[in-house]
Protein backbone atom coordinates (compact mmCIF):
# COMPACT_ATOMS: atom_id res chain seq x y z
CA UNK A 1 0.00 0.00 0.00
CA UNK A 2 3.21 2.87 0.46
CA UNK A 3 4.30 1.96 -2.75
CA UNK A 4 1.08 2.63 -4.61
CA UNK A 5 0.42 6.05 -2.41
CA UNK A 6 4.05 7.03 -2.64
CA UNK A 7 3.42 6.82 -6.78
CA UNK A 8 1.08 9.23 -6.77
CA UNK A 9 2.68 11.82 -5.27
CA UNK A 10 5.89 10.92 -6.88
CA UNK A 11 3.67 11.03 -10.43
CA UNK A 12 2.04 14.51 -9.13
CA UNK A 13 5.83 15.23 -7.91
CA UNK A 14 7.38 14.67 -11.32
CA UNK A 15 4.39 16.55 -13.25
CA UNK A 16 4.72 19.58 -11.37
CA UNK A 17 8.36 19.90 -11.47
CA UNK A 18 8.27 19.55 -15.17
CA UNK A 19 10.93 16.93 -14.91
CA UNK A 20 13.35 17.33 -17.79
CA UNK A 21 14.53 13.71 -18.01
CA UNK A 22 10.59 12.69 -17.94
CA UNK A 23 9.09 15.38 -20.35
CA UNK A 24 12.27 13.89 -22.93
CA UNK A 25 11.04 10.20 -22.48
CA UNK A 26 7.22 11.44 -23.05
CA UNK A 27 8.04 13.64 -26.01
CA UNK A 28 9.76 10.50 -27.73
CA UNK A 29 7.10 8.19 -26.60
CA UNK A 30 4.49 10.82 -28.43
CA UNK A 31 6.91 11.04 -31.29
CA UNK A 32 7.34 7.75 -31.94
CA UNK A 33 3.97 6.21 -31.02
CA UNK A 34 2.13 9.09 -32.88
CA UNK A 35 4.18 8.55 -35.96
CA UNK A 36 3.60 4.85 -35.85
CA UNK A 37 0.25 5.40 -35.49
CA UNK A 38 -0.12 8.11 -38.94
CA UNK A 39 2.25 5.69 -40.87
CA UNK A 40 -0.42 2.67 -39.66
CA UNK A 41 -3.45 4.51 -40.92
CA UNK A 42 -2.25 5.56 -43.95
CA UNK A 43 -1.52 1.95 -44.87
CA UNK A 44 -4.14 0.81 -42.58
CA UNK A 45 -7.66 2.73 -43.45
CA UNK A 46 -7.41 1.87 -47.43
CA UNK A 47 -6.29 -1.46 -46.95
CA UNK A 48 -9.33 -1.91 -44.60
CA UNK A 49 -11.71 -0.06 -46.62
CA UNK A 50 -10.23 -2.15 -49.96
CA UNK A 51 -10.66 -5.13 -48.08
CA UNK A 52 -14.30 -4.46 -47.57
CA UNK A 53 -15.65 -3.35 -50.47
CA UNK A 54 -13.63 -5.48 -53.50
CA UNK A 55 -14.10 -8.42 -54.75
CA UNK A 56 -10.59 -9.91 -55.39
CA UNK A 57 -8.57 -13.11 -54.86
CA UNK A 58 -7.32 -14.00 -51.54
CA UNK A 59 -9.82 -11.54 -49.93
CA UNK A 60 -11.05 -13.46 -47.65
CA UNK A 61 -7.01 -14.89 -47.03
CA UNK A 62 -6.28 -11.39 -45.90
CA UNK A 63 -9.27 -10.03 -44.28
CA UNK A 64 -8.63 -13.58 -41.98
CA UNK A 65 -4.80 -12.74 -41.59
CA UNK A 66 -5.66 -9.08 -40.77
CA UNK A 67 -8.12 -10.39 -37.44
CA UNK A 68 -5.52 -12.97 -36.48
CA UNK A 69 -2.77 -10.26 -36.60
CA UNK A 70 -4.52 -7.85 -34.94
CA UNK A 71 -3.51 -9.66 -31.81
CA UNK A 72 0.61 -9.86 -33.17
CA UNK A 73 2.44 -10.60 -29.75
CA UNK A 74 4.43 -7.48 -29.45
CA UNK A 75 8.11 -8.91 -28.58
CA UNK A 76 7.52 -11.61 -32.40
CA UNK A 77 6.97 -8.61 -34.21
CA UNK A 78 10.35 -6.52 -32.26
CA UNK A 79 12.39 -9.44 -33.04
CA UNK A 80 11.44 -9.82 -36.71
CA UNK A 81 12.19 -6.34 -36.74
CA UNK A 82 15.13 -6.68 -35.44
CA UNK A 83 16.48 -9.22 -37.36
CA UNK A 84 15.52 -6.87 -40.46
CA UNK A 85 17.57 -4.04 -39.05
CA UNK A 86 20.32 -5.85 -37.41
CA UNK A 87 23.87 -5.43 -39.19
CA UNK A 88 23.54 -9.03 -39.94
CA UNK A 89 20.06 -8.61 -41.33
CA UNK A 90 18.50 -7.25 -45.16
CA UNK A 91 18.13 -3.67 -44.14
CA UNK A 92 21.18 -3.69 -42.10
CA UNK A 93 23.03 -0.90 -44.27
CA UNK A 94 20.46 1.77 -43.26
CA UNK A 95 22.09 1.83 -39.65
CA UNK A 96 18.67 2.04 -38.30
CA UNK A 97 18.69 -0.69 -35.16
CA UNK A 98 18.58 1.59 -31.77
CA UNK A 99 17.05 4.42 -32.82
CA UNK A 100 13.47 6.38 -33.20
CA UNK A 101 12.64 5.04 -36.51
CA UNK A 102 13.23 1.63 -36.09
CA UNK A 103 10.59 2.24 -32.92
CA UNK A 104 8.07 3.31 -35.62
CA UNK A 105 8.34 0.31 -37.61
CA UNK A 106 7.57 -1.89 -35.56
CA UNK A 107 5.38 -0.46 -33.64
CA UNK A 108 3.87 0.28 -37.68
CA UNK A 109 4.08 -3.43 -37.99
CA UNK A 110 1.95 -3.86 -34.95
CA UNK A 111 -1.16 -1.94 -35.52
CA UNK A 112 -1.68 -1.72 -38.69
CA UNK A 113 -3.70 -4.98 -38.75
CA UNK A 114 -5.91 -3.59 -36.24
CA UNK A 115 -6.64 -0.36 -37.88
CA UNK A 116 -7.42 -1.92 -41.13
CA UNK A 117 -9.41 -4.74 -39.68
CA UNK A 118 -11.34 -2.08 -37.60
CA UNK A 119 -11.75 -0.04 -40.31
CA UNK A 120 -12.88 -2.22 -42.76
CA UNK A 121 -15.78 -3.28 -39.95
CA UNK A 122 -16.82 0.16 -40.02
CA UNK A 123 -16.41 1.32 -44.12
CA UNK A 124 -18.33 -2.14 -44.46
CA UNK A 125 -21.37 -1.27 -42.33
CA UNK A 126 -21.13 2.33 -43.90
CA UNK A 127 -21.00 0.40 -47.51
CA UNK A 128 -24.34 -1.01 -46.89
CA UNK A 129 -26.14 2.08 -45.76
CA UNK A 130 -24.95 4.02 -49.10
CA UNK A 131 -24.97 1.66 -51.42
CA UNK A 132 -27.81 2.72 -53.17
CA UNK A 133 -26.76 6.34 -53.04
CA UNK A 134 -23.03 5.58 -54.39
CA UNK A 135 -25.32 3.15 -57.23
CA UNK A 136 -27.41 6.06 -58.25
CA UNK A 137 -24.36 8.42 -58.58
CA UNK A 138 -22.79 5.31 -60.68
CA UNK A 139 -19.56 5.85 -58.13
CA UNK A 140 -16.61 3.66 -59.28
CA UNK A 141 -14.38 1.63 -57.12
CA UNK A 142 -11.85 4.38 -56.17
CA UNK A 143 -14.55 6.94 -55.80
CA UNK A 144 -16.90 4.23 -53.56
CA UNK A 145 -13.44 4.03 -51.32
CA UNK A 146 -12.47 7.66 -50.88
CA UNK A 147 -15.58 8.39 -50.18
CA UNK A 148 -16.92 5.68 -47.84
CA UNK A 149 -13.51 6.72 -45.99
CA UNK A 150 -14.12 10.31 -46.06
CA UNK A 151 -17.86 9.88 -44.86
CA UNK A 152 -16.73 7.40 -42.11
CA UNK A 153 -13.87 9.44 -41.01
CA UNK A 154 -15.60 10.37 -37.17
CA UNK A 155 -15.88 6.55 -36.58
CA UNK A 156 -12.80 5.60 -38.13
CA UNK A 157 -11.20 7.84 -35.64
CA UNK A 158 -11.65 4.65 -33.32
CA UNK A 159 -9.88 2.46 -35.23
CA UNK A 160 -7.08 4.94 -35.42
CA UNK A 161 -7.08 5.55 -31.28
CA UNK A 162 -7.44 1.59 -31.07
CA UNK A 163 -3.95 1.54 -33.03
CA UNK A 164 -2.71 4.29 -30.52
CA UNK A 165 -3.58 2.46 -27.54
CA UNK A 166 -1.60 -0.36 -28.48
CA UNK A 167 1.13 1.47 -30.09
CA UNK A 168 1.97 3.55 -27.11
CA UNK A 169 1.42 0.72 -24.45
CA UNK A 170 3.13 -2.13 -25.73
CA UNK A 171 7.00 -2.67 -24.53
CA UNK A 172 8.62 -5.86 -26.27
CA UNK A 173 9.00 -4.42 -29.62
CA UNK A 174 10.61 -1.23 -28.54
CA UNK A 175 12.26 -3.07 -25.84
CA UNK A 176 14.07 -4.82 -28.39
CA UNK A 177 14.54 -2.73 -31.65
CA UNK A 178 15.21 0.76 -28.95
CA UNK A 179 17.07 -1.06 -26.53
CA UNK A 180 16.24 1.57 -23.97
CA UNK A 181 19.05 3.64 -24.80
CA UNK A 182 19.17 6.58 -22.38
CA UNK A 183 18.55 10.09 -23.45
CA UNK A 184 18.34 7.90 -27.49
CA UNK A 185 15.60 5.42 -27.27
CA UNK A 186 13.97 5.34 -23.78
CA UNK A 187 10.35 5.21 -23.97
CA UNK A 188 7.70 5.43 -20.96
CA UNK A 189 7.18 2.01 -21.16
CA UNK A 190 10.72 0.52 -21.44
CA UNK A 191 11.25 3.64 -18.50
CA UNK A 192 9.11 1.47 -16.50
CA UNK A 193 10.48 -1.99 -17.21
CA UNK A 194 13.38 -0.67 -16.07
CA UNK A 195 12.51 1.05 -13.30
CA UNK A 196 10.73 -2.20 -12.05
CA UNK A 197 13.90 -3.96 -12.44
CA UNK A 198 15.82 -1.82 -10.48
CA UNK A 199 13.11 -2.09 -7.81
CA UNK A 200 11.99 1.49 -8.01
CA UNK A 201 8.12 0.60 -7.87
CA UNK A 202 6.52 3.29 -6.37
CA UNK A 203 8.66 5.27 -9.48
CA UNK A 204 7.65 2.55 -11.79
CA UNK A 205 4.01 2.90 -10.92
CA UNK A 206 4.08 6.52 -10.98
CA UNK A 207 5.53 6.47 -14.70
CA UNK A 208 2.73 4.19 -14.83
CA UNK A 209 0.06 6.70 -14.06
CA UNK A 210 1.69 9.27 -16.08
CA UNK A 211 1.59 6.95 -19.08
CA UNK A 212 -1.75 6.04 -18.66
CA UNK A 213 -3.12 9.66 -18.41
CA UNK A 214 -1.00 10.61 -21.28
CA UNK A 215 -3.13 7.61 -23.41
CA UNK A 216 -6.46 9.73 -21.31
CA UNK A 217 -5.01 12.99 -22.95
CA UNK A 218 -4.80 11.82 -26.79
CA UNK A 219 -7.91 10.52 -26.67
CA UNK A 220 -10.05 13.05 -25.02
CA UNK A 221 -8.18 15.69 -27.14
CA UNK A 222 -8.67 13.22 -30.61
CA UNK A 223 -12.85 13.21 -29.94
CA UNK A 224 -12.49 17.25 -28.81
CA UNK A 225 -11.31 17.35 -32.33
CA UNK A 226 -13.90 15.20 -33.59
CA UNK A 227 -16.58 16.23 -31.84
CA UNK A 228 -15.82 20.34 -33.26
CA UNK A 229 -15.55 19.03 -36.83
CA UNK A 230 -18.44 17.37 -36.51
CA UNK A 231 -20.15 20.30 -35.27
CA UNK A 232 -18.40 22.19 -38.34
CA UNK A 233 -19.02 20.06 -41.19
CA UNK A 234 -21.66 17.50 -40.25
CA UNK B 1 -10.52 19.24 -44.05
CA UNK B 2 -9.23 20.77 -41.49
CA UNK B 3 -8.31 17.72 -39.54
CA UNK B 4 -6.23 16.67 -42.46
CA UNK B 5 -4.37 19.45 -44.06
CA UNK B 6 -3.29 20.31 -40.37
CA UNK B 7 -2.03 16.47 -39.21
CA UNK B 8 -0.53 15.13 -42.27
CA UNK B 9 2.06 17.81 -42.28
CA UNK B 10 2.42 17.54 -38.44
CA UNK B 11 2.89 13.74 -38.66
CA UNK B 12 5.64 14.02 -41.41
CA UNK B 13 8.08 16.77 -39.30
CA UNK B 14 7.52 14.00 -36.38
CA UNK B 15 9.20 11.34 -38.51
CA UNK B 16 11.38 13.98 -39.84
CA UNK B 17 12.89 14.68 -36.46
CA UNK B 18 15.88 13.24 -35.56
CA UNK B 19 15.63 11.44 -32.40
CA UNK B 20 18.75 13.26 -30.83
CA UNK B 21 20.98 14.23 -32.69
CA UNK B 22 24.71 13.57 -31.19
CA UNK B 23 27.67 14.30 -33.21
CA UNK B 24 29.76 11.64 -32.11
CA UNK B 25 28.37 8.05 -30.63
CA UNK B 26 29.04 4.44 -29.99
CA UNK B 27 26.61 1.96 -28.70
CA UNK B 28 27.94 -0.59 -26.18
CA UNK B 29 26.14 -3.68 -25.64
CA UNK B 30 26.40 -4.24 -21.78
CA UNK B 31 25.19 -5.85 -19.16
CA UNK B 32 21.92 -4.83 -16.81
CA UNK B 33 24.15 -4.93 -13.59
CA UNK B 34 26.48 -1.99 -15.01
CA UNK B 35 23.27 -0.27 -16.39
CA UNK B 36 21.35 -1.07 -13.41
CA UNK B 37 23.11 0.25 -10.05
CA UNK B 38 24.07 3.50 -12.05
CA UNK B 39 27.34 3.13 -13.01
CA UNK B 40 26.99 4.13 -16.56
CA UNK B 41 25.04 6.98 -15.52
CA UNK B 42 27.95 8.32 -13.39
CA UNK B 43 31.06 7.27 -16.02
CA UNK B 44 29.48 8.60 -19.18
CA UNK B 45 28.62 12.23 -18.31
CA UNK B 46 32.77 12.43 -17.68
CA UNK B 47 34.11 10.74 -20.40
CA UNK B 48 31.52 12.38 -22.81
CA UNK B 49 33.07 15.30 -21.13
CA UNK B 50 36.31 15.04 -22.14
CA UNK B 51 35.99 13.48 -25.39
CA UNK B 52 32.62 14.88 -26.84
CA UNK B 53 31.47 11.16 -27.78
CA UNK B 54 28.46 10.29 -26.49
CA UNK B 55 28.07 6.66 -25.16
CA UNK B 56 24.51 4.32 -26.47
CA UNK B 57 24.48 1.84 -23.82
CA UNK B 58 22.30 -1.23 -24.52
CA UNK B 59 21.90 -3.37 -21.27
CA UNK B 60 21.17 -6.55 -21.41
CA UNK B 61 22.01 -10.17 -20.36
CA UNK B 62 25.87 -11.12 -21.28
CA UNK B 63 24.64 -13.91 -23.43
CA UNK B 64 22.30 -11.45 -25.42
CA UNK B 65 25.05 -8.86 -25.71
CA UNK B 66 27.63 -10.77 -27.36
CA UNK B 67 24.95 -12.27 -29.83
CA UNK B 68 24.45 -8.61 -30.57
CA UNK B 69 28.20 -7.68 -31.37
CA UNK B 70 28.27 -10.63 -32.99
CA UNK B 71 25.59 -9.26 -35.26
CA UNK B 72 27.85 -6.06 -35.17
CA UNK B 73 24.78 -4.08 -33.87
CA UNK B 74 27.35 -2.27 -31.00
CA UNK B 75 30.90 -1.27 -31.13
CA UNK B 76 32.06 -2.37 -27.82
CA UNK B 77 31.13 -5.19 -25.77
CA UNK B 78 31.26 -4.30 -22.06
CA UNK B 79 30.40 -7.87 -19.89
CA UNK B 80 31.28 -9.98 -17.34
CA UNK B 81 31.86 -13.35 -18.68
CA UNK B 82 35.55 -14.27 -19.37
CA UNK B 83 35.43 -17.38 -21.63
CA UNK B 84 32.66 -16.07 -23.39
CA UNK B 85 34.51 -12.42 -24.18
CA UNK B 86 37.59 -14.92 -25.34
CA UNK B 87 35.55 -16.96 -27.27
CA UNK B 88 34.09 -13.85 -29.13
CA UNK B 89 37.84 -12.66 -29.80
CA UNK B 90 39.22 -16.13 -30.72
CA UNK B 91 36.18 -16.69 -33.32
CA UNK B 92 37.07 -13.49 -34.67
CA UNK B 93 34.24 -10.93 -33.73
CA UNK B 94 36.52 -8.84 -31.12
CA UNK B 95 39.95 -7.39 -31.35
CA UNK B 96 41.13 -7.74 -28.20
CA UNK B 97 40.17 -8.07 -24.66
CA UNK B 98 40.59 -6.04 -21.53
CA UNK B 99 40.03 -6.63 -18.07
CA UNK B 100 38.82 -3.27 -16.29
CA UNK B 101 37.04 -3.77 -13.32
CA UNK B 102 35.63 -6.71 -10.53
CA UNK B 103 33.25 -7.47 -8.01
CA UNK B 104 31.70 -10.39 -6.82
CA UNK B 105 28.47 -12.45 -6.52
CA UNK B 106 26.60 -12.97 -3.60
CA UNK B 107 23.61 -15.59 -2.23
CA UNK B 108 21.10 -13.71 -1.04
CA UNK B 109 18.16 -15.40 0.39
CA UNK B 110 14.92 -15.05 3.00
CA UNK B 111 15.62 -13.66 6.69
CA UNK B 112 14.29 -16.98 7.72
CA UNK B 113 17.11 -18.74 5.56
CA UNK B 114 15.33 -22.36 5.54
CA UNK B 115 18.38 -23.82 3.89
CA UNK B 116 20.87 -22.38 7.14
CA UNK B 117 23.29 -20.90 5.14
CA UNK B 118 23.95 -18.03 6.78
CA UNK B 119 27.59 -16.45 6.57
CA UNK B 120 29.13 -19.24 4.95
CA UNK B 121 31.63 -18.79 2.90
CA UNK B 122 31.69 -21.79 0.48
CA UNK B 123 29.27 -20.91 -2.10
CA UNK B 124 29.46 -24.58 -3.59
CA UNK B 125 28.05 -26.04 -0.46
CA UNK B 126 25.57 -23.09 0.13
CA UNK B 127 23.75 -24.32 -2.99
CA UNK B 128 24.01 -27.64 -2.02
CA UNK B 129 22.17 -27.45 1.19
CA UNK B 130 19.40 -25.09 -0.52
CA UNK B 131 19.10 -28.50 -3.17
CA UNK B 132 18.77 -30.28 -0.32
CA UNK B 133 16.45 -28.67 1.93
CA UNK B 134 14.60 -27.76 -1.65
CA UNK B 135 14.28 -24.64 -0.40
CA UNK B 136 12.95 -22.02 -3.44
CA UNK B 137 16.09 -20.98 -5.50
CA UNK B 138 15.38 -18.26 -8.03
CA UNK B 139 17.74 -18.45 -11.13
CA UNK B 140 18.22 -16.19 -14.15
CA UNK B 141 17.75 -18.87 -16.03
CA UNK B 142 18.66 -16.29 -19.68
CA UNK B 143 22.35 -17.24 -20.41
CA UNK B 144 23.68 -14.64 -18.94
CA UNK B 145 27.22 -14.16 -17.52
CA UNK B 146 25.05 -14.65 -13.76
CA UNK B 147 23.19 -17.18 -14.58
CA UNK B 148 26.39 -18.92 -16.16
CA UNK B 149 28.19 -18.22 -12.97
CA UNK B 150 25.45 -20.02 -11.21
CA UNK B 151 25.64 -23.26 -13.98
CA UNK B 152 29.02 -23.62 -12.85
CA UNK B 153 28.50 -23.37 -8.93
CA UNK B 154 26.27 -26.32 -9.58
CA UNK B 155 28.73 -28.13 -11.31
CA UNK B 156 31.38 -27.57 -8.65
CA UNK B 157 28.36 -28.45 -6.64
CA UNK B 158 27.62 -31.86 -7.77
CA UNK B 159 24.07 -31.20 -8.14
CA UNK B 160 21.76 -31.10 -11.89
CA UNK B 161 19.44 -28.17 -10.01
CA UNK B 162 17.70 -28.13 -13.72
CA UNK B 163 16.22 -31.69 -13.30
CA UNK B 164 14.07 -29.83 -10.54
CA UNK B 165 13.08 -26.95 -12.78
CA UNK B 166 9.70 -25.59 -11.87
CA UNK B 167 9.54 -27.57 -8.13
CA UNK B 168 12.46 -25.68 -6.03
CA UNK B 169 14.25 -24.49 -8.82
CA UNK B 170 12.93 -21.52 -10.43
CA UNK B 171 14.28 -20.34 -13.79
CA UNK B 172 12.56 -16.56 -14.06
CA UNK B 173 14.58 -16.06 -17.64
CA UNK B 174 14.70 -12.32 -16.82
CA UNK B 175 17.04 -10.27 -15.95
CA UNK B 176 19.28 -9.42 -12.25
CA UNK B 177 16.71 -6.62 -11.01
CA UNK B 178 13.08 -8.60 -12.12
CA UNK B 179 14.91 -11.85 -10.42
CA UNK B 180 15.71 -10.22 -7.06
CA UNK B 181 11.95 -8.90 -7.60
CA UNK B 182 11.04 -12.52 -8.13
CA UNK B 183 13.33 -13.91 -5.59
CA UNK B 184 11.99 -11.35 -2.84
CA UNK B 185 7.98 -12.33 -4.38
CA UNK B 186 8.67 -15.86 -3.49
CA UNK B 187 11.01 -15.65 -0.45
CA UNK B 188 13.69 -18.10 -2.57
CA UNK B 189 17.58 -17.46 -2.46
CA UNK B 190 19.45 -16.21 -5.44
CA UNK B 191 22.78 -15.52 -6.64
CA UNK B 192 23.26 -11.86 -7.88
CA UNK B 193 26.70 -9.14 -8.34
CA UNK B 194 26.69 -7.11 -5.46
CA UNK B 195 26.35 -4.18 -7.90
CA UNK B 196 22.71 -5.04 -8.35
CA UNK B 197 22.39 -5.75 -4.96
CA UNK B 198 23.04 -3.10 -3.28
CA UNK B 199 21.61 -0.74 -5.55
CA UNK B 200 18.55 -2.81 -5.48
CA UNK B 201 16.00 -0.98 -4.13
CA UNK B 202 12.88 -3.48 -3.25
CA UNK B 203 15.09 -5.93 -1.01
CA UNK B 204 11.71 -6.64 1.02
CA UNK B 205 12.60 -10.21 3.41
CA UNK B 206 15.59 -10.76 1.49
CA UNK B 207 19.20 -10.50 3.15
CA UNK B 208 22.62 -11.24 2.16
CA UNK B 209 24.08 -14.75 3.10
CA UNK B 210 26.91 -15.97 1.73
CA UNK B 211 30.34 -13.94 0.60
CA UNK B 212 33.44 -14.17 0.10
CA UNK B 213 34.16 -17.59 -1.99
CA UNK B 214 37.37 -16.88 -4.29
CA UNK B 215 35.01 -18.34 -7.08
CA UNK B 216 32.45 -15.83 -6.58
CA UNK B 217 34.74 -13.38 -8.02
CA UNK B 218 33.08 -11.67 -10.99
CA UNK B 219 35.58 -9.83 -13.58
CA UNK B 220 34.50 -7.46 -16.33
CA UNK B 221 36.07 -6.93 -19.30
CA UNK B 222 35.79 -4.28 -22.49
CA UNK B 223 36.71 -5.57 -26.32
CA UNK B 224 36.18 -3.75 -29.49
CA UNK B 225 33.75 -5.51 -32.08
CA UNK B 226 35.79 -6.09 -34.81
CA UNK B 227 36.34 -3.25 -37.62
CA UNK B 228 37.37 -5.63 -40.52
CA UNK B 229 34.70 -7.87 -39.91
CA UNK B 230 31.83 -4.91 -39.58
CA UNK B 231 33.61 -2.25 -41.50
CA UNK B 232 30.60 -0.05 -40.27
CA UNK B 233 32.02 -0.35 -36.93
CA UNK B 234 33.22 3.13 -35.06
CA UNK B 235 36.69 1.87 -33.93
CA UNK B 236 38.58 4.69 -33.35
CA UNK B 237 35.91 5.86 -30.97
CA UNK B 238 34.96 2.84 -29.63
CA UNK B 239 39.23 2.33 -28.92
CA UNK B 240 39.13 5.76 -27.35
CA UNK B 241 36.37 4.82 -25.01
CA UNK B 242 38.19 1.54 -24.08
CA UNK B 243 41.67 3.31 -23.69
CA UNK B 244 39.79 5.60 -20.98
CA UNK B 245 38.20 3.16 -19.02
CA UNK B 246 41.33 1.42 -18.37
CA UNK B 247 43.50 4.51 -18.30
CA UNK B 248 44.22 5.77 -14.38
CA UNK B 249 41.36 8.75 -15.26
CA UNK B 250 39.05 6.00 -16.21
CA UNK B 251 39.72 3.26 -13.24
CA UNK B 252 39.70 6.19 -10.74
CA UNK B 253 36.39 7.02 -11.96
CA UNK B 254 35.16 3.82 -11.35
CA UNK B 255 36.53 3.83 -8.09
CA UNK B 256 34.90 6.57 -6.74
CA UNK B 257 31.14 5.36 -7.78
CA UNK B 258 29.56 4.87 -4.88
CA UNK B 259 25.53 3.51 -4.11
CA UNK B 260 24.87 4.02 0.02
CA UNK B 261 28.31 5.10 0.72
CA UNK B 262 29.90 1.62 -0.85
CA UNK B 263 32.30 0.99 -3.73
CA UNK B 264 30.63 -1.59 -6.28
CA UNK B 265 33.52 -1.55 -8.75
CA UNK B 266 36.61 -2.32 -8.59
CA UNK B 267 39.46 -1.35 -10.71
CA UNK B 268 41.86 -4.16 -11.73
CA UNK B 269 43.23 -2.97 -15.52
CA UNK B 270 46.25 -4.37 -16.52
CA UNK B 271 47.97 -2.62 -19.39
CA UNK B 272 47.82 -5.82 -21.60
CA UNK B 273 44.81 -7.17 -22.77
CA UNK B 274 44.28 -10.58 -22.04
Amino acid sequence: MTDLTAAFALALDMLLRFDPDLLEIVGLSLQVSLSAVGLAALIGLPLGAAVALFRFPGRLAINALLTAFMGLPPVVVGLIVYLLLSRAGPLGILGLLFTPAAMILAQCLLITPIIAALSAQTVADLHEEYDEQLRSLAAGPGQTLVTLLWDGRFRLLTAILAGFGRAVAEVGAVMIVGGNINHATRVMTTAIALETSKGNLALALALGIILIALALGVNLAAMAIRDAARVRYG
Amino acid sequence: MLTRRTLLPLLLLMLALPGHAAERSITVASTTSTENSGLFGYLLPIFQKKTGIEVRVVAVGTGQAIKLAQNGDADVLFVHHKPSEEKFVAEGYGVTRFDVMYNDFVIVGPKADPANVRGGHDAAAALRAIAEAKAVFASRGDDSGTHKKEQGLWRTASIDAVADSGQWYRETGSGMGATLNAAAGMGAYTLTDRASWIAFANKADLELLVEGDKHLFNQYGVTLVSPSRFPHIKAADGQAFIDWLIAPEGQKAISEFRVDDQQLFFPNASKAGS
